[in-house]
């Protein structure tokens, strides 16, 4: 589900593009000088994003990992232009292709991580690179994550050698609704508008259980029950400034309502315009969500974190919403002391989307390594799980959950060619990214250091080794 | 701590691997590892009364042996976590459960091993994935205390401490600067105080019960606790990552002839000759390369370089997986260069003799301590798994709280 930029002009001019899946196009000039004279009319920090050109590339006889079908042995994807052309046993290289012999290699789509705070929380860590929770108020809908990315998070890089194609920088999860977030481009830039993904619909950070309740527990919410009244006291107003504005944008006769930059998240939430992305461990707290978002009308898009979603995989399912996990972290606080590995198996089976996810810089180098953790953790313990829908969890079904599958996540004709050549098979803890191509774009050749982008930080600072 | 308590529990510690379940185990037709010596292909190990008694081909197996079939596995020893916090720390923001930090910032007197709780639920969890031995430690301030060593086998405190204490904690990274009055050249000068006084306060033991010499910078029984160290019979535990730090340490080692292992060791490739040349171990976390001010030169191949500079590698876990992901910071340290023999025995012979306990524990030879594990197959890769841990001799349910709530939840809704 691909919304335009901005946001709430979708609203007004959605008629004449609804379902619109092209990449960025720029907000239509205001139609009268009312408009004119507002600024939540105007353009919100439009993506720049423009795609890199490159000739075109033929990678021959490796496995391919498509997410979106069975396995291909011994074939080969061709793509140009930053789209993926074909995929298939015999493929001719149009002139001026770059050829790359894929035998014994593997290739997958570019991973996509739900669930980071590159950018916000960069290294090397200090308070001056600390941006990722405003913690001043339980509610800060009005924050957007993008305008605390650095992009010369020298984090960045590594991800990239990992194979990270796309990525939702979040808030953090101090509060309540911790605010927008951002989906990118893992792509080196100057400003954080160079890598906001075309066309991508923004994501709202809430945060269940344990983290609100501690950092509000002298001014409230200091319970989850405390918690819960929060959002809904927050929504209740959203519903009523969403009614007076689209009451304005009707015919836009006389002032325009006050505008709340808090309330504008919200609505735009309402409206199914912003995607809820929830960080929520515990089962019983993910099922009391799911009943908010009923009683507001909204969807949750995906529960973050969701250590315990194995023991309601069957409801998460139905409710179609997706989860985000990692493979191995738990027990660092109580409601994630019942994490199993075998959580995203089971998930699996019982037909839930399921992601593996990092919230950290260290394991968003490792996504596929999380997948094949769970993957094999679900085997040895008959919780069978293929290669094909392991390669979903850090694929296709991130992409789903930050509204973009329908441009990248899988390989596909005519989907972006963000393409990982992987030195083996990337279930293997042996493997490593050789070459990472983020909408065609060569970004990350492992034994070509002209392609191993540093950031501004790693100058002087650290090792030039980036990568290894 | 009470002193006698330790040396109580000290002379315990000697006893414990018989008072494992006696079990005569042969594991048969393994590739067996024993880190020792070269791989044995079609290879037996014998197990009696707690100890490994034969390693090797055509063994004869006594009656009533019980045989664990390993034909197409891998055997290798149990992994020894280097540097966990197991037994001391169950839910880490929970303080009721964690008994590794103990207030003020130099703690050479303080010993965790009574902390330790033998019920705490990651244990099973971390064995189940091959390790059997773990260094568990205290930390925080600049000498946060004595680590020990356990066994991941038994439900008493006598029975899990092997060896007390195994190291002494120094931590010379940026979180003790504090410690140092905000600078790591104070750290260093503190750390010199304490430790000539310590032998100050040997050599005139008399003069300061009678109350004859100057006051000394830390109580006689933390200075006192600081001896074994001074005489290199005690293992320093370091944990340095810039690599001035390192060389710090290593001065000082030199001014006072620690017995020095490196815990962290970021930027120790830059410094690996030095450290080689000292025969000075390093404990790396092979998933380390993010930069920080700790440790700029982050970088993944950190081990292979150590390693290729002849120094002894030592892997450990970061514990934000729980601590169950030992074998899997081996196979990433392979993925950026150190030999899968390498990887091996940085996770068993390499900390077995960095803390003086080689003659009991890493490889597989007769009259070592029975720590066995049997792998489906790669230890290291995602795709093999421990099928039997033995430990002290005996074969580990392969079960946890894990397993439980697997079983409670595998179909939905749970029947309670």
């Amino acid at each position: 589900m691909l919304t335009r930029w901005p946001l709430l002009i979708t609203i007004v001019l959605a008629t004449g593009c609804a379902g619109s899946s092209s990449v960025a196009t720029k907000p239509e000039p205001a139609k009268d000088s009312t408009a004119d004279s507002i600024s939540a009319l105007r353009p919100q920090y439009a993506s720049t994003y423009r795609r890199h050109q490159n000739p075109p590339v033929l990678i021959r006889n490796a496995t391919i990992l498509t997410a979106a079908g069975p396995e291909q042995a011994n074939a080969s994807i061709l793509f140009q232009d930053g789209k993926i052309v074909s995929i298939g046993p015999n493929l001719t290289a149009p002139a001026g292709a770059t050829i790359i012999d894929g035998t014994g290699k593997y290739v997958t789509p570019g991973l996509i991580d739900d669930h980071s705070h590159l950018g916000v929380y960069s290294a090397p860590g200090t308070f001056a690179e600390s941006d990722g929770n405003e913690a001043t108020s339980p509610n800060t809908a009005q924050v957007w994550a993008e305008h605390s990315f650095w992009p010369q998070d020298p984090q960045i890089p590594l991800a990239i050698a990992g194979g990270v194609t796309v990525i939702q920088a979040l808030p953090g999860s101090a509060n309540l609704i911790g605010g927008r977030s951002a989906t990118l481009r893992l792509i080196p830039a100057r400003t954080v508008q160079e890598m906001k993904f075309p066309g991508a619909p923004y994501g709202l950070k809430m945060a269940c259980g344990e983290n609100p309740k501690r950092v509000y527990q002298n001014s409230g919410p200091s319970t989850r029950m405390g918690n819960m009244a929060g959002y809904r006291e927050a929504f209740i107003r959203a519903e009523g400034y969403r009614r007076r504005w689209d009451n304005w944008l009707k015919d836009r006769k006389g002032d325009p309502p006050d505008r709340d930059l808090q309330l504008e998240s919200l609505a735009e939430v309402l409206r199914g315009h912003i995607l809820v992305q929830n960080h929520c461990y515990r089962a019983d707290e993910m099922v009391q969500m799911m009943d908010l978002a009923r009683e507001f009308g909204f969807h949750i898009r995906a529960f973050h974190h969701a250590v315990e979603a194995y023991k309601i995989a069957d409801i998460l399912a139905r409710e179609n919403v997706a989860t985000s996990v990692w493979a191995d972290w738990w027990g660092f606080k109580m409601e994630s002391f019942d994490g199993i590995p075998q959580s995203a198996a089971l998930q699996q089976q019982a037909g839930v989307r399921v992601i593996i996810h990092s919230d950290d810089a260290d394991g968003i180098q490792r996504l596929n390594d999380g997948a094949a953790q769970a993957m094999y953790s679900g085997i040895q313990a008959g919780v069978p799980v293929t290669r094909e829908q392991a390669i979903k969890w850090i694929t296709i079904n991130p992409a789903w959950a930050l509204g973009i599958d329908s441009v990248t996540g899988s390989l596909e004709p005519g989907k972006a060619a963000d393409v990982v050549l992987w030195s083996g098979d990337p279930f293997s803890i042996y493997t490593r990214a050789e070459l990472v191509f983020n909408d065609g774009w060569l970004l990350f050749d492992r034994n070509d250091p002209k392609h191993r982008p540093a950031t501004d930080f790693n100058l002087g600072v650290t090792d030039p080794g980036i990568g290894q | 701590m009470n002193r006698n308590v330790l040396a109580a529990l000290s002379a315990l510690t000697a006893l414990t691997t018989s008072t494992a379940l006696a079990q005569t185990i042969a594991i048969t037709g393994g590739t067996v590892y024993p880190v020792s010596g070269p791989r044995i292909q079609n290879a037996t190990v014998l197990i009696q009364d707690g100890k490994i008694t034969a390693v090797g081909t055509n063994l004869t197996i006594p009656a009533g042996t019980t045989r664990i079939d390993a034909t197409g596995r891998t055997v290798t020893p149990g992994l020894l976590n280097a540097a966990s916090n197991l037994g001391l720390t169950q839910v880490g923001s929970v303080d009721a459960t964690n008994e590794g930090n103990h207030s003020g910032d130099l703690n050479p007197a303080f010993n965790v091993a009574e902390g330790i709780n033998p019920q705490v639920v990651n244990i099973p969890v971390a064995r189940m994935e091959g390790t059997t031995t773990a260094i568990t430690r205290p930390g925080g301030g600049l000498i946060p205390g004595q680590a020990v060593l356990i066994d991941l086998n038994g439900d008493r405190i006598e029975d899990m401490v092997s060896q007390s204490p195994a190291a002494m904690m120094i931590d010379l990274s940026e979180s003790s600067k504090g410690a140092g009055g905000g600078s790591r050249a104070g750290v260093l000068q503190r750390l010199r105080q304490v430790f000539q006084d310590a032998l100050e306060y040997e050599r005139r033991k008399a003069d300061f019960r009678k109350r004859d010499m100057q006051d000394l910078s830390a109580p006689a029984a933390e200075l006192e606790a600081l001896l074994p160290v001074l005489h290199g019979t005690l293992p320093a535990f370091a944990i340095a990552n810039r690599e001035s730090d390192i060389a710090s340490a290593l001065r000082l080692a030199r001014e006072f002839n620690l017995k020095l292992v490196i815990l962290g060791g970021t930027e120790a490739w830059k410094i690996a000759a030095d450290l080689g040349r000292a025969k000075v171990p390093v404990a790396v976390y092979p998933l380390t390369n993010l930069p920080s001010f700790d440790g700029p030169g982050a970088r993944s191949d950190n081990a292979a370089l150590l390693a290729a500079a002849e120094v002894s590698v030592i892997v450990v876990e970061a514990e934000t997986g729980g601590p169950r992901d030992l074998r899997f910071a081996a196979g990433f340290a392979i993925r950026n260069g150190l030999s899968w023999d390498d990887a091996l025995k940085a996770v068993t012979l390499a900390p077995a003799m960095a803390f003086g306990v080689a003659n009991r524990y890493g490889s597989l030879e007769p009259g070592k301590v029975a720590d066995v594990v049997v792998w489906s197959g790669d230890p290291f890769d995602y795709s093999g798994h421990a099928e039997h841990v033995i430990i002290e001799g005996k074969d580990i349910p392969m079960t946890s709280r894990m397993t439980e709530l697997l079983e409670r939840y595998r179909h939905l809704p749970p029947s309670y």
